[in-house]
């Protein structure tokens, strides 16, 4: 299992009622249900996802996030997550504001766009960082909000939300120790868990 | 019937009768002292029992869903889309129900059938029976066949009001409800559609207060109108553009009033057709339940609450252009079913055809359903 995942599920408690906002395939929901008999739904607006979902046995909602989340009520889940789609969503910081209003806890994960891999593509070829975990060009990208470790952290702080744990991955999701150490240079996706 | 039988085709199928006769009570106070219901079945029912699915049919629907009934059938049952081997219900995995309703003009008791208590006709005698009542038959019929649970209540339109209903009044006898292009109730508008419709036909001086059959007569002209009306709320008006545009029947204007563009002449065909083919009394009593559903409405008005008496999976399907039960209409059933924490899956499919979309095979369509019910064939087979 991937190293994000295994970090995501320890924070997860067994038998609590979870919303995973931009689903994908539903591998993570499909996990917890079996591991952690979670109920809850993903939402997902991907065809073939949704499709892949089904087959799974993951409740699936086709819902785009762009749209809002009025349609849930307020505290009605224990943790609602959002991996690695933050920087695809129109409001991030709205989001997160929602987010916070659905769940008691959210977990949120993120490429850092200050990666040094990133960073050394942009001084040495003064273009857009395109690697394998951002495959695209910068006028086809779904990625229209970047945000770094740091810069999401200035977010927390502004808006008052509690930081409950925070850790940072590499490229083959490997959970190393200098990277805690360094994360805004070091690490590649960033893991959070936040509350109010 | 195409000259061979394709390979997805349940192929000749042949509907039987089965007979009840122990009365059902009726939600509107009286009861049925008696009755029988029509029903096709398709595919082998495992030795548990537990691989059965009942379909449930729309307003004008009835028992045959799939197949052919003679070689010499211009066109199979009414969803013979979604039925049959490698289908989304395969019949290779499921044992398919299929009924005619209470009520219905294709060989269950309804309106054309002799009244025991005086031995004519029912006509407008026949009691108003409601989607709940519908759901207690098909209930005895699942007794009758042996089956405690059935896999899956499927039904679009008029028929996901029964698989919605089946779930929150028998929720620990199906696995899961598939509810297509269908409402938690209707709107003004939506009775207001089936009022017009009522009017066309009781204002038909053939109708003579429904006892029409007795003057050996039918109300054709009323019924047509029904169905005309009715079948522009199936369409959208982009289909209907696409379909028919301005096109005329001739050249130019005729400066009359006989149906000049061509889609006058197609409304005219099929209400024509339709008036031969279905019982007035049964139309009003389909639209009728229709006009009553209203599962919220025993608590409180509070849909989520009537959810929380579901025990099933449910799978929620809309289509992109359907005015009459739009896209709107299946979110407020699903965010019921959030609210009340119930296992529900939702996709709103992206089709052109309006409401009449549930029976066109959309790719997009058929992989959803066919994902859920793939999924639901392992289910049964991992509890055996």
């Amino acid at each position: 299992m991937r190293v994000d995942l295994e970090i995501i599920q320890e924070w997860i408690q067994p038998g609590s009622h979870i919303l995973d906002l931009g689903c994908g395939d539903g591998t993570l929901l499909d996990f917890l249900q079996r591991e952690k008999r979670v109920t809850g739904y993903g939402l997902e607006i991907n065809h073939d996802h949704i499709t892949t979902c089904l087959r799974r046995g993951v409740s699936v909602i086709e819902q785009d996030l762009d749209n809002g989340l009025g349609n849930f009520g307020d505290a009605s889940f224990d943790t609602v997550l959002m991996t690695q789609a933050l920087q695809v969503v129109r409001e991030p910081d709205v989001m997160l504001e929602e987010m916070l209003r659905l769940g008691r806890e959210c977990i949120i994960t993120f490429p850092n766009f200050a990666y040094w891999r990133l960073r050394w593509y942009l001084i040495r070829r003064g273009r857009m960082p395109v690697s394998q975990a951002l495959p695209y060009t910068w006028y086809n990208t779904p990625n229209i909000h970047f945000c770094t470790f740091k810069d999401f952290e200035a977010l927390c702080q502004e808006k008052h939300i509690k930081i409950l744990n925070r850790t940072v991955v590499d490229e083959e999701y490997r959970h190393r120790w200098l990277s805690q150490l360094w994360p805004n240079m070091l690490g590649q996706f960033a893991i959070y868990r936040v509350t109010r | 019937m195409p000259d061979s039988l394709p390979p997805d085709s349940v192929g000749l199928v042949e509907p039987r009768t089965l007979h009840f006769d122990e009365p059902l009570p009726l939600q509107g106070g009286r009861s049925l002292p008696s009755y029988d219901l029509v029903i096709e079945t398709y595919g082998e029912l495992n030795a548990d029992r537990s691989n059965a699915v009942l379909i449930c049919h729309a307003l004008s629907g009835n028992h045959h869903a799939a197949g052919y009934h003679s070689p010499e059938d211009r066109k199979p049952g009414w969803w013979d889309t979604c039925i049959g081997p490698g289908k989304p219900i395969d019949t290779n995995r499921f044992f398919v129900v299929s009924l005619n309703n209470l009520g219905g003009c294709h060989g269950s008791t309804g309106p054309t059938s002799i009244n025991p208590a005086n031995g004519r006709r029912y006509g407008p005698d026949f009691p108003v029976v409601t989607v709940r009542d519908w759901v207690d038959s098909q209930a005895r019929l699942a007794d009758r066949l042996g089956i405690d649970c059935w896999a899956a209540v499927v039904g679009g339109s008029l028929g996901g009001m029964q698989a919605l209903q089946w779930a929150i009044s028998y929720p620990d006898r199906l696995r899961h409800a598939v509810v297509i292009a269908s409402t938690p109730r209707l709107s003004a508008q939506n009775i207001a559609f089936n009022e017009v419709a009522r009017k066309a036909i009781t204002s038909d001086p053939a109708f003579r207060d429904g006892r029409y059959y007795e003057d050996n007569t039918i109300p054709r002209h009323g019924l047509m109108l029904a169905r005309m009306v009715g079948h522009i709320t199936y369409l959208s008006d982009a289909s209907m553009g696409e379909k028919f545009g301005r096109e005329l029947r001739d050249q130019a204007f005729k400066f009359g009033y006989d149906a000049e563009f061509q889609v006058e002449s197609y409304l005219r065909y099929q209400g024509e057709r339709f008036s031969e083919n279905f019982d007035a009394n049964t139309y009003l009593l389909m639209t009728r339940a229709l006009d009553y559903f209203d599962p919220a409405y025993d608590y409180g008005n509070n849909l989520a609450e009537a959810m929380r008496q579901a025990q099933c999976g449910f799978l929620v399907i809309s289509f992109s252009s359907d005015w009459r039960f739009s896209p709107a209409r299946s979110e407020e059933l699903v965010n019921a079913m959030i609210e009340a924490r119930r296992r529900v899956s939702y996709a709103e499919i992206e089709a052109p055809w309006g409401h009449d979309a549930f029976l066109i095979p959309t790719q997009r369509y058929l992989d959803v359903f066919s994902g859920y019910m793939t999924r639901i064939s392992e289910e049964v087979a991992d509890a055996r």
